[in-house]
């Protein structure tokens, strides 16, 4: 069992400063960043190294950080320029019981993050999950397809409606000749 | 000689008896043999993560209930916790006790219905209703304390919304007393039935390699063999006071981590639940159950993951604070989700009829899979 400045300290001795900082001030959860480009090795690093042996990966969430600077749309929607989106994973070790949290941000005009489908499975759906409710592309993706929205919420939405967990989203007008807000 | 085979595709659901709710498969078959099956999910999604974000703290345990919605003491329970984490409320005794009793309760009751539609949906009809009649009594002693059947809003942040009524520990001894003879007649009934054990054993059998890799956790997990229970690994509230054993799968009628093995690990764990209420229900201290209730949620800026064994296996809630009295995002890690991932992996190389039986071992609700 492991606390997480000591695999701090294991991860930054081997990829250097692809291992960017600890987040020691959040009261509770303790943070590891990591770059986006890297996720994967660094992933696959953390799963088959016998003193970590992260055999499970529990939880992935995609974050809007919403901390770019907010601006008018010519429709005059408040939409927000800049600034980052963020995945949060939530590991853990079946056999040595150990826990950590690693964060990777990615620019939102662009949010792209490599993906751990090949490392653990189960990332496979959460990945999609976030691509459908955050719109973060994920690299290497089998099967990057929506899951909970529809197929076709795309072909009939606005760009600022795409994808409803962004701070700056707003209601569809019509979906398939329906009114939303009904 | 070789039959000739076609390949076709074939749409099961959204609105099929056996598919627990409105999933839709599209099962890709050689014969009767399924090459792939490819889930369609998002009929009941609801945005519950948007909704979460526009309410404060309190308001959202209500909206929690209906993830899972025939375990919703588990899911207030989940989230009560994560914020009290979040807050660092320490909450009373008397608290933590009828929290863990009605945890347990709820858990028998969901069992009994994930055991009796596993059984329906395969053609045994009968123990559907036993189960039924039964799961009532449970619902009954909860519904005394809080005044409804299924949809809760029992547990919040710091505290309970009523104290327990005052025939509370004599219902729920009663209901011990009573239940327990009839977790053999189920036995006798189901279990050991030659018809249920052919449709069951040998099927759908999911290694633990495989299990752990897809993320597979409660009995799904368990029933491959390996002893993984939240309770006793990851301790919460007040566990780690109380004796009781965790089922595993063992292969007895077939192979390990089979069907009949993830549905007997359910049975043996209701007899668990049991104890841990026999243990808990003599020693409720006194005490007042809302005293440690915030006046005002408002957390401090921070990061939690907390996760709770539900019924049906590992219910997480990652919640972000941005030290304002809305959470900035909550994030529910639904068990559901995630094990109806592994139905793709088990169904291939399986008869059509066999995957009715696979998703009813694997026990989803598809409330907390759209969420």
């Amino acid at each position: 069992m492991k606390s997480a400045e000591e695999i701090f300290d294991i991860l930054k001795k081997k990829f250097g400063d692809a291992v960017l900082s600890l987040d020691k001030d959040t009261p509770v959860e303790q943070i590891i960043s990591i770059d986006p480009l890297k996720i994967n090795l660094i992933s696959k690093y953390l799963r088959e190294n016998p003193e970590l042996q992260f055999d499970s990966l529990m939880c992935l969430s995609g974050v809007d950080d919403a901390n770019g600077i907010k601006v008018k749309d010519a429709e005059g929607n408040e939409i927000i320029e800049g600034g980052t989106l963020s995945v949060y994973y939530n590991l853990h070790s079946v056999s040595l019981k150990h826990k950590i949290t690693l964060k990777v941000s990615t620019p939102r005009n662009d949010p792209q993050i490599e993906s751990l489908e090949k490392i653990w499975k189960s990332a496979n759906w959460h990945e999609r999950e976030a691509f459908d409710l955050i719109g973060i592309k994920f690299l290497n993706h089998p099967d990057l397809r929506r899951i909970l929205m529809p197929y076709d919420w795309d072909e009939f939405t606005e760009e600022i409606s795409r994808h409803p967990l962004r701070k700056d989203y707003k209601n569809p007008e019509f979906y398939q000749g329906m009114k939303v807000p009904y | 000689m070789a039959l000739k085979t076609e390949h076709m595709v074939l749409n099961m659901g959204p609105q099929h008896p056996s598919t627990h709710g409105v999933l839709r498969l599209e099962l890709e078959i050689e014969g009767e043999l399924v090459n792939k099956v490819t889930p369609h999910l998002g009929y009941l999604h609801r945005c519950f993560e948007k909704h979460a974000e526009a309410m404060q703290y309190n308001q959202v345990v209500p909206y929690t209930d209906r993830l899972d919605y025939l375990a919703s003491i588990g899911n207030n329970f989940g989230y009560a916790l994560a914020v009290e984490k979040l807050m660092g409320i320490q909450v009373p005794e008397r608290v933590e006790y009828i929290r863990v009793i009605m945890a347990e309760l709820q858990r028998i009751a969901s069992h009994l219905v994930a055991i009796g539609s596993n059984g329906a949906d395969i053609g045994a009809l009968t123990p559907f209703l036993y189960l039924f009649r039964d799961r009532e009594h449970i619902l009954s002693i909860i519904e005394e304390t809080c005044g409804a059947r299924m949809l809760y809003n029992y547990i919040w942040i710091g505290g309970l919304s009523h104290d327990i009524h005052p025939d509370f520990v004599r219902k729920t001894k009663e209901f011990v007393n009573y239940f327990k003879p009839t977790i053999v007649e189920l036995d006798n009934l189901l279990s050991f039935n030659k018809i249920f054990i052919e449709r069951t054993a040998n099927i759908g059998i999911l290694p633990v390699d495989t299990a752990i890799n897809f993320g597979a956790s409660g009995p799904t997990l368990r029933g491959s063999g390996i002893k993984f229970d939240l309770r006793r690994d990851d301790p919460y509230s007040i566990y780690d006071r109380f004796d009781f054993e965790i089922p595993v799968g063992k292969g007895l009628m077939g192979t390990v981590g089979d069907c009949w093995d993830r549905y007997n690990v359910r049975i043996r764990e209701m007899e668990q639940s049991l104890r841990i209420i026999e243990q808990a229900v003599d020693n409720i201290p006194e005490g007042d159950v809302q005293s440690a209730i915030p006046k005002r949620i408002k957390p401090p800026k921070g990061t939690v993951y907390k996760r709770v064994e539900n019924p049906r296996g590992e219910l997480g809630y990652f919640i972000i604070s941005d030290g304002t009295v809305n959470p900035f995002r909550v994030k529910v890690r639904a068990p559901s989700f995630v094990n109806l991932e592994v139905l793709g992996e088990l169904c291939k190389g399986n008869l059509v009829a066999d995957i009715i039986a696979i998703l009813g071992s694997i026990d989803i609700v598809l409330g907390e899979v759209d969420r």
